[in-house]
């Protein structure tokens, strides 16, 4: 292998690790305060691409108009699914939650498919994200460039939100003791809803920017990204946005670099993700960033 | 109270001779699309149970039953297929030579089809099962992603993504029921015994048994090893009754459809799991209409395909907000709640029947 080609594969899984790190914080922070997997979390980054999708082909927008609209509806739907599948069941064993999770999930696979139609569709991506540019011999599409550079950009204003406002300290407080927040006189709905609507607008900006990269959209796209970043946040040390953030580079580093070095290993692609989290949990299950609890009696 | 046990006894094997005969009266009577139904329910019975064990009685949280099932599906498939047919199969790359001209009868091969997915179950539950509640869920999830990308990339063995096809269809009414009739005669007398009650205490609060004695990890592995058999050979059933099996059928939606059997059913109850069974493999029959033409006389609905799906699922939702314990929730259906006038005669000083009928109420 070139230094060329190594760097165009660098640039490659900088952008797929981005992505992945997006989605990995929403899981992050809902596990966070919840103690949920929200299995509809892959499934609502999905709809984000669709949502462009529609919004693209049926209204005249410049192409960020269209791109923050989807975000925020994708924002909203997030906070819609708290609301009516998980915030009823708040008192209940959390195997409750996490099958009411599958069943969301289960049920908005099955809608996108009968309202979108189950064959992919093509996504037009704007002249600007569709360039090369030349880096000496390395040819890198502009689109690569940006989703690092953006998912930077959320990642600051999202850790400004979580560490220096007034909402952000009481997210911490409720993933710290959901009972003791409540008890200091914490609005513990509202900041429920709110970290999904953090976790969903994060998604949203994920799936624009995946759909920029891999320009094909189908009702089933999110299953696989959404269980990874998942792994990828327990990779990392789940509760923790720094951790999530790295065990996204990780495994994107991972995916696209074992492949590159080891073509043989295409068809087990998808494996690699799963091996790793069997193996931090052997090891270190608080994973890398994370604090260990011991149990309580 | 011997009277009451004796009736029991009487009643519980008068209601399988009568199933019995109605089964055959079916075999005699429907049609091989509606017998393929009864089969379906069997099998689901058999998977559904076996799901249940892990997750309802002994309290853990898996979601790797498509992982075993696919295993238990190719193993009895691959030792039932004949040489010839299999060399139809594999026209990719050929078949091994160590399973090139292996040929046994069904029974063997659904039995070592469990053995191979029990073994599997072992090598995972071994490591995996000392994590709890959601990270053992999304591993168990992750094995068997992993087992179906291997099956997948083992074209010598499994013929890769293209399956295999022309697979003897052996599963019968008599199979699919016989089993399923083994597997909750087995799940009764296997909770009713020591092991049983070990693995309700580890789901209640897993320290506190281990503090009063009882092995939790080697339960926990034993209910899990048990499961991966009974998720095997249900598999291989499944397998002889499809005639064709691919490494796509065991996505991880296979898993959710047995799980929310399990909720359905009520988590921890075998009753309610082989009624949830029954109730949820008719009805995705029977919301088939939904994907077709809806005529109305005046007007024709035309139909989306999926939508059964969709419906299927909003009704699965309301499951599981409005119906939190499903059909019977941790309980048995017994003869007594059957025959209300008796018990209520039989029990009435007694001080514990207005509790149980108090507790019958949420």
């Amino acid at each position: 292998m070139t230094a060329d080609t190594f760097f165009q594969h660098l640039a490659n899984a900088l952008s797929l690790g981005s992505l992945y790190a997006l989605l990995a914080i929403g899981y992050t922070m809902v596990y966070g305060v919840l103690r949920l997997i929200n299995f509809a979390h892959g499934d609502i980054f999905m709809l984000a691409t669709y949502f462009a999708f529609y919004i693209a082909t049926t209204a005249i927008m410049p192409w960020w108009a269209v791109f923050i609209l989807a975000i925020v509806l994708t924002g909203i739907f997030g906070v819609v699914v708290e609301r009516v599948a998980y915030k009823p069941l708040r008192d209940y064993p959390r195997m409750s939650i996490m099958i009411s999770a599958i069943g969301v999930s289960f049920l908005i696979e099955n809608l996108a498919t009968v309202v979108f139609g189950g064959r992919p569709k093509a996504f037009s991506v704007p002249e600007l994200f569709s360039g090369l540019v030349m880096f000496g011999n390395v040819r890198i599409i502009t689109v690569n460039l940006f989703i690092p550079v953006v998912t930077f950009v959320m990642l600051i204003i999202l850790l400004f939100v979580v560490n220096k406002t007034k909402t952000g300290m009481a997210m911490r407080a409720v993933s710290t003791d959901f009972d003791a927040a409540r008890l200091m006189a914490i609005d513990v709905n509202r900041i429920i809803s709110f970290t999904f609507l953090l976790g969903s607008l994060l998604a949203g900006v994920g799936g624009v920017m995946w759909s920029l990269k891999y320009q094909q959209l189908q009702p089933l796209m999110g299953i696989m990204p959404g269980l990874k970043c998942f792994i990828a946040a327990v990779i990392g040390g789940i509760g923790s946005i720094g951790g999530a953030v790295l065990g996204g580079f990780i495994l994107g580093m991972i995916e696209i670099m074992a492949v590159a070095f080891f073509p043989g290993a295409t068809g087990y692609r998808d494996v690699f993700a799963f091996v790793l989290l069997i193996i931090i949990l052997l090891v270190k299950p608080s994973g890398l960033l994370g604090k260990s609890s011991a149990d309580k009696v | 109270m011997a009277d009451t046990k004796k009736r029991n006894m009487i009643l519980t094997i008068a209601a399988l001779v009568a199933w019995i005969i109605l089964l055959f009266v079916f075999d005699k009577v429907f049609d091989p699309f509606t017998m393929r139904i009864f089969n379906l329910c069997g099998i689901y019975v058999t998977l559904a149970l076996s799901l249940n064990l892990i997750n309802g009685f002994t309290g853990m949280f898996s979601l790797g039953h498509a992982g075993f099932m696919a295993v238990g599906a190719y193993v009895s498939a691959l030792l039932t297929l004949s040489p010839a047919t299999k060399a139809m199969n594999f026209y990719l790359a050929p078949i091994t030579p160590l399973l090139a001209n292996v040929q046994m009868p069904f029974l063997p091969a659904l039995l070592i089809g469990g053995l191979v997915a029990a073994f599997v179950g072992f090598l995972i539950g071994w490591p995996v099962l000392r994590l709890r509640d959601d990270y053992l869920a999304i591993a168990t999830l992750g094995f068997s992603e992993i087992i179906r990308v291997v099956i997948t990339n083992l074209q010598t063995i499994t013929n890769g993504s293209l399956g295999l096809k022309g697979i003897p269809r052996y599963t019968n009414v008599w199979w699919s029921w016989g089993i399923a009739i083994v597997a909750i005669l087995f799940m009764v007398f296997l909770m009713r015994g020591s092991y049983g009650k070990a693995f309700k205490a580890i789901r209640e609060d897993d320290t506190a048994a281990e503090a009063m004695g009882v092995g939790v990890f080697r339960h926990k592995v034993l209910s899990f090893v048990i499961a991966s058999f009974m998720a095997g050979v249900g598999g291989g059933l499944l397998g002889h009754l499809l005639g064709t099996i691919d490494p796509l059928m065991f996505r991880f939606t296979l898993t959710y459809n047995i799980l929310l059997i399990v909720v359905l059913g009520g988590i921890g109850s075998i009753t309610g799991t082989v009624i949830a069974a029954i109730v949820i493999t008719v009805a995705t029959e029977a919301l088939r209409f939904l994907d077709g033409d809806i005529d109305l006389g005046l007007f024709v609905i035309p139909g989306i395909p999926g939508m059964r799906m969709v419906v299927f699922s909003i009704l699965l939702m309301c499951v599981i907000l409005f119906w939190q314990r499903g059909l019977m929730g941790n309980r048995e259906l017994s003869w007594e709640m059957l025959l209300p006038a008796r018990r209520s005669a039989a029990r009435k000083p007694d001080p514990s029947a207005t509790g149980q009928s108090e507790g019958k109420r949420d």
